[in-house]
């Protein structure tokens, strides 16, 4: 049996780093949701596509290749230059900003006032309509994407060999623990930091949460919503992109990486809709969740032992279960302010 | 008494300056509704101007006008002696204008402190990356900011729920925490919508000290929509008497009381 628990340490380890990216993309959900009412469906696109145009501007690929060539008969794919992962995160950066813009000045600007459900049809149509753009600027097939700042210190590849060694000594036994996995929790942790130094102590900070709080309120202290709309989903996208990057350097960038937003919901549902710790401790909770839940039900000698059988797969599944349960007795989630109907 | 472009001097002896904001020929309309039909008046510098009557009669429409929530479809609003283009409600607030709402708005999840230093937001300057690269200029520029919203806090006598959630607090105080909210802004003009609606005696007492306190100690321009006309008449240096979003009246508390057709308004309508 104590084999068994320092196993599922390993396993809840890994949980613990795999929420990290859910608790990202949920992130970037509370961040718009907070601010303007709207259910961004399309954060999870936003992931693929920072990532998408990340990979597309460091190897020098022209973007919209295949419409330029189809209508002027050229033939072009590459600049022929590769540019360095700063510069090339710095201007994915301006691409993202560039992006906010132009949602908010064409599609929301013009939808102030209606109702939620037709704020999120919106972003359902701006998340395909993304979706569209992205394989039509950059193509749609798997790419690889390394994020280097110098020659030789890239994004760290492979198990950790330091807490290999160490568990070994200590358990008799090595966890197996990803370098990138643990990068990627230091980035998340410091990017929160971040937004949390920002909302608190800068004027635009200030305004963002003014603007969350109460629109006419923020009004008559002279915030500009939309400029908080911009700068709200700026925000959004560059977490998205840090998002994006991390899900593209694991598993490569693919489609597929729209599909971890819907991860994301249950997340929401679990930590509130408009709640940042509950976001990132909602994700964790999903993160470790799915995956003891796994290592539990699949094993023979816990599972298979206590009720006779084994089930296989159910990550798949456990998350959304998790949630409904919570909806149904919780319905605000973990830290989600309580929902009373104003009369 | 009154000279158009020197200003008067009120009975108590305060001197009252030259036009700062001036209404003219505004018409409201909401679809088929006409909320404000025709009106011209204007607010002096330094004065209490108080703007009456019934329920429905176009009072907070009116204020939403200056304060730029609401675009008249004919007239033209004056500041400062210059037109001012159609506006949206933060730009207003740039300029100097800050006010309190009817039914409160104010930022529930934020401390009493919060909201004060939230009013403060017109005047922080520093950019996003100013404050970035100058850490010691952003501070000052807070350490500045803050003792002005402590000043006010002081002034309101708030000081015992400065820490506390907005959210927590009886109506009574809500109310003065949106009014120091406005005067954080340290406003030119200042726009109250019924500061003292659904307060008991004691709490009106108290709003109208410090109304009057804000106008002396500031020297404040007030603008304030108020139904009780006890407390009207004893604040205000000139009144506007609204009905069915007509100007039936304008003048000093006396002329207005004596004016038949307010009195024929008063009369005709049942009140809270
Ligand atoms: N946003 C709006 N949309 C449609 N009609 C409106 C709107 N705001 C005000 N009205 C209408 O304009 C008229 C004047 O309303 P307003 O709120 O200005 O009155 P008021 O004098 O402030 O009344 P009260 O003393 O009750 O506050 C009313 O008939 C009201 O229904
Ligand atoms: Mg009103």
């Amino acid at each position: 049996m104590s084999d068994q628990l320092i196993y599922a340490s390993e396993v809840f380890l890994n949980g613990l780093m795999a929420g990290v990216l859910y608790a990202l993309v949920a992130l970037g959900f509370v961040l718009i949701f907070k601010a303007s009412g709207i259910f961004n469906f399309a954060q999870g696109v936003m992931a693929l596509f920072a990532a998408m145009t990340l990979v597309g501007i460091q190897s020098g690929q022209v973007p919209f290749a295949h419409l330029i060539n189809a209508v002027f008969g050229t033939k072009i794919h590459h600049f022929g230059w590769e540019v360095h992962s700063i510069i090339a995160i710095i201007l994915t950066v301006l691409v993202m900003i560039l992006l906010a813009w132009m949602v908010q000045r064409f599609i929301f600007r013009h939808l102030v006032g209606q109702e939620p459900i037709i704020l999120f049809m919106a972003t359902i149509g701006l998340a395909y309509l993304l979706e569209g753009v992205a394989d039509l600027m950059w193509g749609s097939e798997i790419k690889k994407l390394d994020v280097c700042l110098a020659e030789g210190t890239c994004l760290p590849q492979g198990i950790n060999l330091a807490i290999d060694e160490a568990t070994f000594n200590l358990f008799g036994y090595g966890f197996f623990i990803d370098n990138l996995d643990i990068t990627a929790t230091i980035i998340a942790i410091l990017l929160v930091t971040a937004l949390v130094i920002f909302s608190q102590y800068t004027k635009q900070g200030r305004a963002m949460r003014a603007v969350a709080d109460d629109h006419q309120a923020a009004l008559s202290v002279g915030v500009s919503l939309n400029y908080i709309w911009i700068l709200v989903w700026s925000v959004a996208g560059f977490v998205a992109l840090v998002a994006g990057i991390m899900w593209g350097a694991k598993s490569g960038v693919q489609f597929s990486l729209s599909l971890i937003a819907l991860k994301a919901l249950p997340v929401l549902m679990l930590g509130g809709f408009t709640s940042i710790p509950g976001a990132i401790v909602g994700g964790l909770i999903i993160g470790v969740g799915e995956k003891l839940f796994e290592f539990f039900m699949s094993s023979g000698d816990l599972a298979g032992a206590l009720f006779g059988f084994t089930m296989n797969a159910t990550e798949n599944w456990f998350a959304y279960v998790l949630a409904l349960i919570f909806l149904v007795f919780r319905p605000q989630g973990l830290f989600g302010e309580k929902i009373i109907e104003r009369v | 008494m009154l000279d158009q472009a020197e200003g008067y001097v009120t009975a108590d002896g305060r001197k009252i300056g030259g036009v700062v904001m001036e209404m003219k020929n505004i018409t409201l309309r909401f679809g088929g509704v006409e909320a404000i039909k025709d009106i011209s008046f204007d607010i002096r510098e330094g004065e209490i101007r108080a703007i009456i009557g019934p329920n429905g009669a176009g009072k907070s429409s009116m204020l939403n006008v200056i304060s730029g929530f609401y675009i008249p479809q004919v007239g033209q609003v004056f500041y400062k002696g210059a037109p001012r283009p159609p506006m949206k409600p933060f730009e207003v607030a740039r300029q100097g204008i800050a006010r309190t709402f009817q039914n409160i708005a104010l930022f529930e999840g934020m401390t009493v402190l919060d909201n004060v230093m939230t009013g403060r937001l017109t005047h922080m300057k520093t950019g996003l990356w100013g404050q970035a690269i100058w850490k010691g200029k952003a501070e000052a520029e807070e350490t500045a900011n803050r003792e002005v919203a402590e000043r006010i806090i002081d002034f309101l006598e708030i000081q015992a729920i400065r820490k506390t959630p907005v959210a927590r607090l009886p109506y009574g105080l809500k109310k003065r925490v949106e009014l120091a909210r406005a005067l954080a802004a340290e406003p030119s003009l200042l726009l109250l919508d019924e500061p003292m609606a659904g307060m008991n005696v004691e709490e009106k007492e108290d709003m109208s000290r410090f109304i009057l306190d804000v106008n002396d100690e500031f020297g404040t321009t007030i603008a304030l929509i108020e139904h009780d006309m006890g407390v009207v008449m004893d604040l205000s240096d000139r009144v506007v008497v609204m009905d069915y979003g007509k100007k039936i009246g304008d003048g000093s508390p006396d002329e207005v009381r004596n004016n038949q057709d307010v009195i024929d308004a008063y009369l005709g309508v049942s009140h809270d």
